[in-house]
C-alpha cells in the first residue's frame, strides 16, 4: 500500500475517489456557510437571489441589519476578544512556567504532577465549567448568606469564563511550549555561560529566542480556542454574552444570513491567525 | 548555597503550577463531588444523601440518555477512526513533497471555524429548506422537501466531522515516523495487505490511534452544540441534561451528580482504552 | 607554586554516588601548549573538562588558572572558553552575533565588536560570513565559527570537547592539521579531550592518557608511543601485539621470556612487577616485526608463526599470523622486500628487543 508496493488500478481509483469525497465532506459546510453570507435573501437557503453585502453593511433602515450595525453581535465580539486576550495572557504565561518546570527541572513526584497537568485534557469541557461554577459561585453564595459580603467577581461573568478557559488551554500551551523546549540543547545555555553570560542573561538571549516561535504559536492557538469555546463558556457566562453564546441564542431563534456573515468573519480572522502562527513556525525552523 | 538557589527556583516555578491545578481543577471538582451528595431539604438547609444518584437510576430518562450518549460516542469514535485512517495513511505515506503539506493543511482548515459555525454549516445543508433537499428536488429524485436534519444520522455526521482533525493529526504524526522498509519487509516476508496492516501498521500506529480515539471520544461525549442543534426530539445528549439542571432548573445538586457521572464515564472509558491498548496517558498525550 | 602554568590542578576528585568519575588527578599545563586528554568513552574526561569550565564542582582538590584559584568562580567569570562537542552554536543568531556574544557580555561597543568579529573570521579563514545563519554552514565551517567565538575573547585557556567527532573522516584529517596551526597562530593554551588517539598524537605537545578517572601517563606523543608506561597505554595508543609468557631471567634492562609456544624471546622491562618465575606480557608493535629471512641479527628475538591471512591496506598492509593461539600482526612493507606468503605457511618474525616492552601480567 505504500508507493513501492504494486497496487491495482481499481484500488488507486477507489482511493482517489475516497480522498476527493473526504475533502468535499470537509469543505462543503464551510463553503456553503460562506456563500450564503452574500445571498440577497432573508433566509440562508436556495434559491440564489444575487450577490449583496447587506448582511455586513445594512444599517437597519430597510429591515435588514448587517453585522457591522448589529450592536448585540458587535458587543459580543468585543466581550469575546477581551476574554480571549486575558485567557491568552494567562495560559501562555502558565504554559511557559510549566514547560520549564517539567522539561528542565528534576524533582520528586514529577511524574505524578505531569499526569495532573494533563488532566484537564480528559475532562469534558462542560464539566470543567460546571465544577468551577459550583465551587466559585457556590462560595460566593455562601459568603453572601453568612456574612453579607458580595463577591461579585465569583458570580457567573467574565472572570469565571476566563478562569474556566485558562484551566484547559494552559495544558495545551504547556504541551506546545514544552515540545519545543524538549528540542533545546541545554549545552547552548552552558555555552552562553562559558562566553561570560550570567544565567539570567543566558536565559533571555539564548533560551527565550529559541522558545519564541512556540510561544507565538501557543498564543495564537490559545486565542482561537478561547474565541471559539462554547461548552465551558456557556456554563460560566453572565450578562456579558461572548460571541459563541450570542450566536447560539440567535440560532435557536432562527437563522438569518447575518449569522453566515459572522461565521465567515470568524473563519477569516481565525484563518489569518492560524496562518500567522504557521508562518512564524516555518520561518524559525 | 547552590542547592538553596535551585530549591528557590523550583518553588518559584512550582507555585503557579500548583495554584492553577489546585484552584482551577482539583478543588472545583472535589466541591462538585461534595455538592452531588447533598440533598436540599428547604431553601437554606442541606443534608447528606444519595438522592441525586437515586434519581438518576430510578428516572429512566436520565440513565437511558446516559447509555445512549456513551454508546453513540463510542460508535462515533470508531467511525471517525475508520474515516480518518486512509486519509492519514495517504498524507503520511503516499503523498510527496508539496502535496503532503497542502493536504495536511487542508485537513486543518475546517477547524479554523468554531464548532458552532461547523454545525451551522451542516444545518444549512441538511435541513428541510437546505441545499441537499433542494438539489434532490432539482434532480427529480424527491417530490417535496426532504428533512435530513434532527435525527441520529445527522448528529453522527456532525460529530464525526468535529472529531476528524483530532484523529487525523496524531495518526499522521505516528505514521510519518514509520519506516517504509517495515511495510516492505512485511510484504517481502510473504504477508498480504490484511496481514501487513494487522501485524505491522496497526501496532506501530497504536499510540496515535489511542490518542486520537481518546480525544475524539472525550470531545464527542462532552459535546453540546452538535447534538442539541442537529438532534431530534428524542435524541437527547447527556450534556444537555446537565445544562438543564444548572441553567434552567437551577438544581445544582442534581446537576453536580450528573456531572460526576459523566466524568466517571469518561475517566473509565479513557482508562479502559489505555489498559486495553497497553498505552500510558503520558505517552499518548504528552 | 604554579606560576608558570596556565592551568594546574591538584588532587581533583569528582564522585557521582559510588562512582568516582575523576579520581585524584593532578596536572600542569604550561602556557601556549596543546594539551590533550586521551581516553576511551566513560573514562571521566568529559567530567574533568566540565570541572575546568566550571559547570561542575570537584569534591576535592583545587583548580588554578594562571595561579588563581578557580574553585568558587562561576563559569561565566572564568578566563576559560569551551568548544562543545556539538559546538553549541546559537541557532537563533547569525554567525556574527554568535561571535559577538561574548564581547557583548563584556560590554564591548558595537563598532569594536564588528571589527573584532571580522578580524577573527578572517583569521579562521571565513571572511565575510557574519550574516549567515550557522545552520547554513558546512560542518568544517561551523567548527571554525565555534573556535572563532571562543578565540575572539582571547581566553587564557581554550577547552575543546571532542569537537571533531561529528565530522566525516576526510574533513577530520584536514581539521586536525588546521587546529594545530590555529593554536600556534593564536598562542592560546588548548586543552583538548578525545578518544581518538590519532587526533591526540597529531596535534598535541603533551598527551595525558586517562583510564577509569586516573591519568596512566602524561608525556609527549612520541614518548607515549615508544615508551608506554602501562599495559593500557601500550594497548590503547597505536597498534600493538601482546604476547603472554613467563619471565625466565632479567639482565640489565632486558627480560627473557618463555612464550606459551616455548620460544625464548626478549624485551625491555617497563614495570617493576616483572619478576623471574611470574607471568608477564610482551608488547611489540607491528612495524617492529621484521621477516627473519631478510635481516638476520643475533641480538634479535625470533618467533615462529603461521600465516592466517594478509590484509592489504596500502602502506598500512599487514599480515595476520598465529603463534600458539594468539594472533600477531606484522607490517607488510610494500617496497618489494616482503616475502610471498602462502596460507598456513610458517614464517619467522624477529624484533629488536629494545623496541619491545614487557609488563607484569595483569593479575586483576
Amino acid at each position: 500500500m505504500i508507493r513501492s508496493v504494486p497496487r491495482s488500478r481499481l484500488f488507486d481509483g477507489l482511493y482517489l475517489a475516497y480522498l476527493v469525497a473526504f475533502f468535499v465532506y470537509l469543505a462543503l459546510p464551510l463553503l456553503v456557510t460562506a456563500a450564503f453570507a452574500f445571498n440577497d435573501s432573508p433566509f440562508p437557503s436556495l434559491p440564489w437571489q444575487g450577490f449583496t453585502l447587506d448582511w455586513y453593511l445594512a444599517d437597519g433602515s430597510e429591515g435588514r441589519t448587517g453585522l457591522f450595525h448589529d450592536d448585540g453581535l458587535i458587543n459580543a465580539l468585543w466581550v469575546s476578544a477581551k476574554i480571549a486576550f486575558w485567557v491568552t495572557l494567562g495560559s501562555v504565561a502558565l504554559g511557559c512556567v510549566n514547560a520549564v518546570l517539567f522539561e528542565r527541572l528534576q524533582f520528586r513526584g514529577k511524574e505524578f504532577l505531569y499526569l495532573l497537568m494533563l488532566l484537564p485534557l480528559v475532562i469534558p469541557g462542560v464539566i470543567l465549567g460546571v465544577s468551577i461554577l459550583v465551587f466559585y459561585s457556590g462560595t460566593a453564595n455562601e459568603v453572601s448568606r453568612l456574612w453579607g459580603i458580595e463577591l461579585d467577581i465569583f458570580r457567573p461573568g467574565m472572570t469565571l469564563v476566563v478562569m474556566g478557559q485558562v484551566t484547559f488551554i494552559t495544558t495545551l500551551a504547556t504541551l506546545v511550549i514544552g515540545a519545543r523546549l524538549r528540542k533545546f540543547d541545554p549545552q547552548l545555555e552552558e555555552a552562553a555561560l562559558n562566553l561570560g553570560a550570567t544565567p539570567l542573561v543566558a536565559w533571555f538571549t539564548v533560551t527565550l529566542p529559541w522558545l519564541l516561535p512556540s510561544i507565538f504559536g501557543a498564543a495564537a492557538m490559545a486565542f482561537l480556542m478561547s474565541f471559539e469555546n462554547f461548552n465551558t463558556t456557556v456554563m460560566l457566562t453572565g450578562s456579558d454574552t461572548p460571541l459563541t453564546v450570542a450566536l447560539f441564542n440567535r440560532l435557536r431563534e432562527g437563522s438569518t444570513p447575518v449569522l453566515n456573515a459572522v461565521a465567515l468573519f470568524l473563519m477569516v480572522v481565525s484563518g489569518l491567525l492560524a496562518m500567522l502562527a504557521l508562518r512564524q513556525n516555518r520561518g524559525e525552523q | 548555597m547552590k542547592s538553596s538557589a535551585s530549591r528557590l527556583s523550583l518553588w518559584l516555578l512550582l507555585t503557579p503550577f500548583l495554584l492553577w491545578i489546585v484552584l482551577l481543577v482539583l478543588v472545583p471538582h472535589i466541591q462538585m463531588l461534595r455538592v452531588s451528595f447533598q440533598v436540599r431539604e428547604s431553601w437554606d438547609t442541606l443534608a447528606w444523601g444519595l438522592e441525586q444518584y437515586q434519581n438518576f437510576f430510578t428516572e429512566s430518562y436520565y440513565w437511558r440518555t446516559f447509555v445512549r450518549t456513551g454508546v453513540m460516542s463510542l460508535f462515533t469514535t470508531f467511525l471517525t477512526l475508520l474515516v480518518a485512517f486512509p486519509i492519514a495513511w495517504y498524507i503520511a505515506k503516499m503523498a510527496r513533497g508539496r502535496s503532503k503539506g497542502v493536504l495536511f493543511l487542508a485537513c486543518l482548515i475546517p477547524f479554523w471555524a468554531s464548532e458552532l459555525v461547523r454545525t451551522y454549516g451542516w444545518m444549512i445543508l441538511l435541513r428541510e429548506s437546505g441545499l441537499f433537499s433542494s438539489w434532490l428536488q432539482a434532480l427529480g429524485w424527491a417530490d417535496g422537501p426532504v428533512e435530513m436534519l434532527y435525527n441520529d444520522v445527522a448528529v453522527i455526521i456532525g460529530l464525526v466531522y468535529n472529531g476528524l482533525l483530532f484523529m487525523v493529526v496524531p495518526l499522521v504524526t505516528t505514521l510519518d515516523g514509520m519506516d517504509e522498509n517495515l511495510v516492505e519487509a512485511g510484504y517481502d516476508l510473504g504477508g498480504g495487505h490484511a496481514t501487513v496492516l494487522r501485524e505491522v501498521v496497526v501496532p506501530w500506529a497504536m499510540p496515535g490511534i489511542v490518542s486520537g480515539c481518546i480525544v475524539v471520544f472525550m470531545l464527542t461525549l462532552g459535546s453540546y452544540l452538535t447534538p442539541v442543534l442537529m438532534g431530534g426530539k428524542d435524541s437527547a445528549w447527556f450534556t444537555e441534561q446537565i445544562f438543564t439542571q444548572f441553567i434552567t432548573r437551577f438544581n445544582w445538586e442534581q446537576g453536580a451528580a450528573l456531572g460526576v457521572l459523566l466524568l466517571v464515564l469518561s475517566s473509565v472509558m479513557v482508562w479502559l482504552g489505555l489498559k486495553l491498548s497497553g498505552q500510558s496517558l503520558r505517552k499518548v498525550m504528552g | 607554586m604554579a606560576t608558570q602554568s596556565d592551568l594546574s590542578c591538584n588532587g581533583l576528585v569528582r564522585r557521582f554516588g559510588a562512582h568516582t568519575a575523576v579520581n585524584n588527578i593532578s596536572l600542569d599545563v604550561p602556557a601556549g601548549t596543546f594539551f590533550s586528554i586521551l581516553g576511551p568513552s566513560g573514562c571521566g574526561k568529559t567530567t574533568l573538562l566540565r570541572l575546568l569550565a566550571g559547570f561542575d564542582r570537584p569534591n576535592q582538590g583545587d583548580i588554578y588558572i594562571r595561579g588563581e584559584r578557580m574553585n568558587d568562580v562561576p563559569p561565566n567569570h572564568r578566563p576559560v572558553n569551551m568548544v562543545f562537542q556539538h559546538l553549541a552554536l546559537f541557532p537563533t543568531m547569525s554567525v556574527g552575533d554568535n561571535i559577538g556574544y561574548g564581547l557583548k557580555r563584556r560590554k564591548v561597543p558595537a563598532a569594536e565588536r564588528r571589527k573584532l568579529t571580522a578580524e577573527v573570521l578572517e583569521q579562521v579563514g571565513l571572511p565575510g560570513l557574519e550574516n549567515r545563519n550557522p545552520m547554513e554552514l558546512s560542518g568544517g565551517q561551523r567548527q571554525r565559527v565555534a573556535l572563532a567565538r571562543c578565540l575572539v575573547l582571547k581566553p587564557t585557556l581554550l577547552l575543546l570537547d571532542e569537537p571533531l567527532g561529528a565530522l566525516d573522516l576526510k574533513l577530520r584529517e584536514q581539521m586536525k592539521v588546521e587546529l594545530k596551526h590555529l593554536q600556534k597562530q593564536f598562542g592560546t593554551t588548548f586543552v583538548y579531550i578525545t578518544h581518538d588517539q590519532s587526533e591526540a598524537m597529531v596535534m598535541s605537545d603533551q598527551v595525558a592518557v586517562m583510564k577509569d578517572g586516573r591519568f596512566d601517563q602524561v608525556a609527549p606523543p612520541e614518548e607515549l608511543y615508544r615508551e608506554p608506561a602501562t599495559p593500557f597505554v601500550a594497548g590503547f595508543v597505536g597498534d600493538n601485539n601482546r604476547l603472554g609468557g613467563e619471565v625466565v631471567s632479567l639482565e640489565d634492562n632486558l627480560a627473557q621470556i618463555r612464550l606459551d609456544s616455548g620460544e625464548l624471546v626478549r624485551g625491555r622491562v617497563a614495570s617493576n612487577e616483572v619478576r623471574p618465575g611470574e607471568r608477564a606480557e610482551l608488547y611489540v608493535r607491528p612495524e617492529s616485526l621484521v621477516f627473519a629471512g631478510s635481516v638476520q641479527n643475533n641480538d634479535y628475538s625470533v618467533m615462529q608463526a603461521s600465516v592466517k591471512t594478509t590484509l592489504f591496506d596500502g602502506a598500512n598492509s599487514r599480515v595476520e599470523a598465529e603463534n600458539s593461539g594468539s594472533l600477531v600482526y606484522a607490517r607488510l612493507p610494500q617496497d618489494g622486500s616482503a616475502p610471498a606468503l602462502a596460507l598456513n605457511s610458517s614464517i619467522k618474525l624477529s624484533w629488536d628487543p629494545r623496541f619491545a616492552r614487557v609488563f607484569g601480567a595483569d593479575r586483576s
